[in-house]
């Protein structure tokens, strides 16, 4: 499955990147599996998502939770707490 | 119901004026604007950057006007909010709700910018004299949304 993943705000500094595409392997079906998957690639996603507390997601620009399944084509966003306002 | 995003200041009167058109039956506006502090826990800011996320922002933003739609009667909307470099003191966001009465427009705007607060994709780095640091999101901002649940008045 081809996902376009995007990051934002201090996950973004921290990777090193706003956006890539990946090709996920067929047992990552839902944003915490693909969270997970992006952790276990190590540093830098180990280390960003351990250091920004609460990381949110969202698919396709919803909201989305770590029970959120995944489709090919799939814009997946992660990124901090939102403080606009 | 309008949503923008923009770099540009805005003009609250013009705003307010544009929202209430020459509409007879908008008998109140409640208006909400945002201001960038030059003080924040204790370090003077010297400015702030407001990042977004393009698309999503403008669906999140609609997402939550429909929510205040089907609680309040309300006549029309506007939400303006800014992104991009913003000196302190500048405004950074626009709510206003139009209605027949005023009830309606006073409890749709908390509405709006107590959800906008927690749901909408913005982000702000503020510039101090120590370096800058992107803003920790406030716990009073999820406790603010969630005494929405449950609270009245609906339609």
């Amino acid at each position: 499955m081809k996902l376009c993943v995007l990051y934002f705000a201090r996950l973004r500094d921290l990777i090193g990147r706003s956006a890539e595409e990946l090709e996920i392997p067929a047992d990552v079906a839902t944003v915490g599996q693909l969270r997970a998957w992006l952790t276990q690639r190590g540093a830098p996603w180990s280390s960003a998502f351990e250091q920004v507390r609460s990381v949110r997601a969202a698919v396709d620009q919803a909201m989305a939770t770590d029970a959120t399944a995944l489709r090919d084509g799939a814009e997946v966003a992660f990124f901090p707490p939102v403080t606009g306002g | 119901m309008t949503v923008r995003v923009q770099q540009q200041d805005f003009d609250v009167g013009a705003e307010l004026a544009g929202l209430r058109g020459a509409n007879p039956r908008i008998g109140a506006i409640a208006s909400f604007v945002g201001l960038a502090r030059d003080l924040n826990e204790g370090r003077d800011v010297l400015g702030l950057t407001l990042e977004h996320y393009p698309g999503m922002t403008e669906r999140a933003l609609g997402e939550i006007v429909e929510q205040a739609r089907r609680r309040w009667d309300l006549i029309d909307c506007l939400i303006v909010h800014r992104v991009g470099h913003i000196a302190p003191l500048e405004q950074i966001v626009l709510v206003a709700v139009a209605s027949m009465h005023r009830h309606d427009a006073f409890d749709a705007c908390r509405f709006l910018i107590d959800y906008l607060k927690t749901d909408a994709p913005f982000w702000k780095k503020e510039s101090t004299r120590d370096g800058s640091h992107w803003v920790e999101a406030r716990a009073s901002d999820d406790q603010a949304r969630a005494a929405w649940h449950g609270a009245g008045p609906r339609k």
